[in-house]
Parts: C-alpha cells; structure tokens; sequence
C-alpha cells in the first residue's frame, strides 16, 4: 500500500486535532455557562457570551496550547468578549462604605431571635433570589473575582490570567468582594425582618 | 486603639477568609486553630461562613439552557 502523501497525513491530523478540540471545549460548557451566567449582566447577554465565545474559540482553535487549561483559556475569550460588548464603560463606583466585616452578616441573621447556635441552618434563611440578586448587585470588578474564584472554582493564579491582573489585585478583591456581597445579603435580611 | 493583640476575635476574623481559602502559613494557621479551640463565638462565625460559601455557590448555579447547549454544537466548524 502506497504512503499517503505528506500533505494528505498534515490535513488528516489536524481534523482529528481540531475534533478533539471541539470536543473538549463542548464538555465544558457547564461549567462555563456557570461562570458566564453571573459575568454578564442577564440570562440573555450570558447566552449571547457563550455563543460568541464559542464560536471564537473553534475559528481560533490553534492558539489553545493543548494541555493547558482549557476552561481558563475560554473564560479568558469570554472575558475579554465582555469587555469588548462595553460592560466596562461604566466605573466602578467607590466602595467605600460598602463593605462590612467579616461578621456582620451573621450577627445580623442571628440576632433577631437571641442567636440559634446551629450555624448551618442559619444560612438558609437566605432565599435563593435574595442571593441571586445580591450576587447581581456587587460592583463588576468584585464580582468578576467572586464569580471566578469562589463559583468557578478557578485558582487565584488563573483568575488572575483571565482578568489580566496582579494575583494581589485578585486576592484583595475576592476578600472585599465577599464581604461587600455579605453586606448585600444583610440588606435583605433587614427588608424582610423590617 | 486596640490592636490585635489585645482582641484575639479581631485578628481571628481577620485570618478567616484566608483560613478558609487554605493560604495562611502553617504557623498562622496553628494560631487561627489555637484561637478557634477556645472560642466558641469566632468558631460560630468560622462555621458560618463556610456553610455560606457553599450555600451561595449552590443557589447561584443554574444549569445551561438545552437550547444552548445544541446551539453551541452547531458552531462546530464542519470537517471537509
């Protein structure tokens, strides 16, 4: 049997490089969606985002180092998509004031009713939707953070990739981020004891 | 003002998000855990807040809808 000419075997194993590439990134749609849900602002722009991510990703496919991380590298296009559709036209607004510490939210659940002790029963007299939009509701810049870190599971290394800043920049806005998201939460807390 | 060392809570509240993120050194953390042993109101506080994160993870994962999941499958670029 003859060889296949050089040219023929290239294009062969560059299909089944795209393929498996295609496939990969498919597998971890999730999990992208899981982040890209809470970066955009709507169910709707956050379907737009993985849409166009994707489709960015399989025409630029030969840039993705294979064995590096693929999640990171596509949250990386989405990001950059984001920024792209003008979400960072608007500042962030000073925070100052906005955070609280690290306690207050549990002070503030726990004392309406002289304090119950079981801490992980506490929790769920959040709803779902209180946390929805209070998530919603903490500047973009901290909740990109938040998004990738603590929902994402992303390192602080690749946060830092993703978003194109320092890893102390990283670190500094997930521990105000959170505490920002906890002030949020006593709010609703406030509302719906008021 | 006080410092830290006059209110363990405060420097023990301050080591708790850390803590949790598992990046405190093995001798701060030996320091959180000595704290948080005698402690029952910033081992309360701890407790919390690791049942939150895991909470506000839970009630903020929405599946992917199916639609896009099979949109995103037509981008796939075709083989020749």
């Amino acid at each position: 049997m003859a060889e296949a000419p050089p040219d023929a075997t290239r294009i062969a194993a560059e299909a089944r490089d795209r393929v498996r590439f295609e496939e990969e990134a498919l597998a971890l749609s999730d999990q992208v969606y899981r982040v890209a849900r809470h970066l955009a602002g709507s169910r709707e722009e956050a379907d737009d985002l993985v849409q166009e991510t994707y489709a960015r990703a399989f025409r630029s496919w030969r840039s993705y180092q294979p064995g590096t991380n693929l999640r990171a590298w596509l949250l990386r296009i989405l990001t950059n998509l984001n920024i792209d559709r003008g979400r960072r036209a608007q500042r962030t607004p000073p925070t100052q004031g906005l955070e609280a510490n690290d306690y207050y939210l549990y002070d503030r659940l726990t004392e309406s009713d002289g304090g119950p002790s079981d801490e992980e029963r506490v929790v769920e007299r959040l709803s779902q939707d209180d946390i929805v939009e209070a998530l919603a509701s903490v500047p973009h810049d901290f909740r990109d953070v938040i998004v990738l870190v603590d929902i994402g599971d992303f390192s602080y290394q690749d946060a830092a990739q993703i978003l194109d800043i320092p890893i102390g920049t990283v670190m500094s806005r997930l521990h105000r981020g959170r505490r920002i998201l906890k002030r949020e939460l006593a709010e609703y807390v406030q509302e719906e004891g008021s | 003002m006080m410092g830290h060392h006059d209110d363990p809570c405060a420097h023990c509240e301050e080591m708790m998000q850390p803590y949790l993120d598992h990046t405190l050194s093995d001798e701060e953390m030996h320091e959180a855990e000595l704290h948080l042993d005698e402690c029952e109101w910033c081992r309360k506080r701890y407790r919390f807040e690791q049942s939150l994160r895991v909470y506000v993870r839970t009630a903020v994962s929405e599946p992917m809808p199916a639609e896009l999941k099979q949109k995103l499958a037509a981008l796939r670029i075709p083989l020749n």
